[in-house]
C-alpha cells in the first residue's frame, strides 16, 4: 500500500477522533474502533511496570458504547468538555493490514463555569486497522504522563 | 507524647455530646486540620503504609505519608519491616525522594549522613573533620541520633505503622470482627494489577465518611441501581468495631431483590438501560459466601474493597484541609488464571477515578467543600438508622459514619 496514503488516513483518523470527543459527539466515539478492540487508559509508571490495570479498560466496542451510555444517563458529574491538542503523529510499522502510530497529546479540561485546567498529558500508542475505510483503531493505549487524576475521569481521552 | 503545643490546641466546638450533629467547621478549619495531624495521624492509631509485597526483598523501601508526615518503610537484612520519619536527623532533609526503590543503606544527599535499614545512624561525613580540623565534638555520639522508629505491624500482607508506643497492638486496635473481614478478602497471596492516584478537592474526612456511608451508595451512584448491583434491598449489614472507627459493610448478590424502596421514593432509577457488553459486571463467587460487596475501613486512612471481583486497597493521604490524595492499589491474586485476571480488569471499570460506581465520590466531597465556604457555622445531621454506632443487619443507615466520629472525638478530646 502507498505509505503516503496510509499516513494521511492515520492522521485523519487521529484528528477526527479528538474532534469527536471535544465536540461532544460521543455517541460516534465507539465507531472509531473495530468490534474486537482494546482501549486502555493507564499511566506511564503503570505502563513501564507492566501493570495491566487501566483506569478505563475496554475489550470490545460494546464496552465503549456502555461508557457513553453511562456518561449520558447514569453518572453524575459537573458538566465539562476537553480540548485535545495532538502533537506530531509518528506512523511506524505499516504492513498490508495494520499500521502502528504514536502521538503526544494534552487535554485541557473546561468546566461549565469556564475554569480551565491542564487535565492530562500523555501518549497515544495505536494499532490501526487499514482494511476498513475510514481506518479504525484495533488498539489505543492512552498512557498518561502522571498517575494523578484530578477529581474524576468520565469523558474519554 | 503530644508535641509541644498540641495539648493546648483547641478543636472546633461540638454542639452536643451526641454523634448525630457534625459541626461543618471540622472540614474547613486549618487549626482543626493541624490538630488532627497530631492527635489522629500521630496519635494512638495505626495507619496503612504499604503492601508487604512492595518491600519484598532486603533493601526495598517505600516512601509514603501518615497524614502529611513523610515516613519511610524498609525491609532490613533480617527480613524485618521498619518505619521511621523520612527526615534526616541532621538538618531535616528528605532522605528518600522516590516513592519506591531498593538500597543498601539510606544516605542523605545533603551532607551524606547514612543510616542502616533499621534507621540506625551509621555514618556522618567528615565526622573526624578534614585534616584534623573541624569535625564533630567528641561528645557527639551517633547512637543518640538514630531515626526514631515507628511501630510497625503486618496483617494479611498489609503493613501498618504507628507513631505511638501507647497505641494498642494492631490486632486489639482492629478487633476480631474487622480482622475477620480483612482475612476474608486477603485470604491468599495477592499481586498488584495496577495503581493510580485520584486527587480529591475536599477534606480527607469527607471521603472517609463517604466510604462508611451505606446510605448514599445506591442513590448517588445510579449506575448501581440501573444495572442491578448493590441494592439496599439486598441482604447485607454493617459491622462496626467497639471503638467505632473501623467497619465493614457487606451485601450479598440477589438479583431477585425487590426495588420497592426506589419505586416508592421515586428516586431516579432508569431500568430501561442494559449493558451492551455485560462482561464489566460478570463475576464469580470467588469466596463462596455470596458476598458480592464488602467495603472495609480502618481508621484513619485505609479502605479494603471487594466489589464483586475487584479487590483494591485505597489509602487516604490528606494534603491540606481541602485536598486529599486517594491512592488506589488494584489487586489480584497469584493463583489467578488468565480468565480471572481479565475478569478483574474488566470489572476494574466499576471503581477508581473513572469508576462507573465510584467516580461520583471524587466530585461529591468537592461539592460539599464548596458549599461550606464561609457557610460552616452550623452542623450536618447523621441520624439515619438511629443515634449510636452499633453493628446493624441493614444498610440504610449512617451508623458507621457515627462510628467514625465516635473514634474521632475520643482521639481529639473535644
Amino acid at each position: 500500500m502507498d505509505d503516503v496514503v496510509v499516513r494521511l488516513g492515520v492522521h485523519e483518523l487521529i484528528a477526527a477522533y479528538v474532534d469527536c470527543i471535544d465536540e461532544d459527539r460521543l455517541e460516534e466515539w465507539p465507531d472509531f474502533f473495530v468490534e474486537q478492540c482494546r482501549y486502555l487508559i493507564t499511566s506511564r509508571p503503570s505502563h513501564e511496570a507492566g501493570l495491566p490495570h487501566g483506569v478505563v479498560y475496554a475489550a470490545s466496542r460494546g464496552m465503549l458504547v456502555d461508557r457513553v451510555t453511562a456518561l449520558r444517563r447514569a453518572n453524575i458529574f459537573e458538566p465539562h468538555r476537553y480540548r485535545h491538542i495532538v502533537g506530531p503523529i509518528r506512523v511506524e510499522g505499516i504492513d498490508a493490514t495494520v499500521a502502528q502510530a504514536h502521538s503526544n497529546f494534552i487535554a485541557v479540561r473546561i468546566m461549565h463555569d469556564g475554569e480551565m485546567n491542564l487535565f492530562a498529558a500523555g501518549r497515544y500508542l495505536d494499532r490501526i486497522d487499514l482494511t476498513s475505510k475510514p481506518y479504525r483503531f484495533i488498539e489505543r493505549l492512552v498512557v498518561l504522563d502522571s498517575q494523578k487524576i484530578d477529581t474524576l475521569l468520565v469523558i474519554p481521552l | 507524647m503530644l508535641e509541644l503545643g498540641a495539648d493546648t490546641m483547641r478543636g472546633v466546638p461540638w454542639p452536643s455530646n451526641g454523634l448525630t450533629e457534625i459541626p461543618f467547621r471540622v472540614y474547613t478549619d486549618p487549626e482543626q486540620y493541624r490538630l488532627e495531624q497530631e492527635r489522629i495521624f500521630k496519635g494512638p492509631t495505626w495507619s496503612f503504609l504499604c503492601l508487604a509485597s512492595e518491600i519484598a526483598k532486603p533493601g526495598d523501601y517505600v516512601a509514603t505519608t501518615i497524614g502529611e508526615t513523610a515516613v519511610i518503610v524498609t525491609r532490613d537484612g533480617k527480613g524485618g519491616i521498619n518505619a521511621f520519619p523520612n527526615k534526616c536527623v541532621h538538618r531535616g532533609n528528605l532522605l528518600c525522594l522516590e516513592r519506591q526503590g531498593s538500597v543498601k543503606e539510606i544516605r542523605c544527599i545533603y551532607h551524606g549522613w547514612t543510616y542502616d535499614l533499621t534507621g540506625k545512624l551509621t555514618g556522618v561525613a567528615f565526622e573526624r573533620g578534614v585534616k584534623r580540623q573541624g569535625g564533630m565534638p567528641p561528645e557527639f555520639r551517633k547512637d543518640e541520633h538514630d531515626l526514631a522508629p515507628l511501630r510497625v505491624a503486618e496483617l494479611a500482607g498489609l503493613v501498618f505503622g504507628s507513631f505511638r508506643s501507647d497505641a494498642p497492638d494492631l490486632e486489639s486496635y482492629l478487633g476480631p470482627q474487622v480482622i475477620g473481614g480483612i482475612r476474608r478478602v486477603l485470604n491468599r497471596p495477592a499481586k498488584i494489577l495496577g495503581r493510580s492516584t485520584q486527587v480529591l478537592p475536599n477534606n480527607w474526612k469527607l471521603y472517609a465518611e463517604n466510604t462508611k456511608d451505606t446510605y448514599h451508595a445506591s442513590i448517588l451512584h445510579s449506575f448501581l441501581t440501573t444495572f442491578r448491583i448493590n441494592r439496599l434491598s439486598m441482604p447485607g449489614g454493617i459491622h462496626i468495631d467497639d471503638s467505632g472507627g473501623h467497619h465493614f459493610s457487606q451485601a450479598k448478590l440477589d438479583y431477585a431483590a425487590e426495588d420497592a424502596d426506589y419505586k416508592r421514593e421515586g428516586l431516579r432509577s432508569d431500568t430501561d438501560l442494559r449493558l451492551e457488553d455485560p462482561s464489566v459486571i460478570e463475576s464469580v463467587d470467588e469466596y463462596g459466601d455470596s458476598v458480592s460487596v464488602q467495603i472495609l475501613t480502618i481508621f484513619p486512612n485505609m479502605i479494603l474493597q471487594q466489589i464483586r471481583n475487584t479487590i483494591a486497597v485505597r489509602a487516604i493521604r490528606p494534603r491540606g484541609f481541602d485536598k486529599t490524595e486517594l491512592d488506589w492499589i488494584h489487586l489480584g491474586f497469584e493463583d489467578d488464571d488468565e480468565a480471572m485476571t481479565e475478569r478483574r480488569l474488566r470489572q476494574g471499570n466499576l471503581v477508581g477515578a473513572a469508576g462507573y460506581i465510584a467516580m461520583e465520590d471524587g466530585c461529591v466531597g468537592g461539592f460539599v467543600q464548596r458549599a461550606l465556604r464561609f457557610n460552616d457555622d452550623d452542623s450536618g445531621v447523621v441520624m439515619m438508622g438511629g443515634y449510636d454506632a452499633q453493628s446493624q443487619p441493614f444498610r440504610s443507615s449512617e451508623a458507621a459514619i457515627r462510628g467514625f466520629w465516635k473514634k474521632y472525638r475520643a482521639l481529639t478530646g473535644d
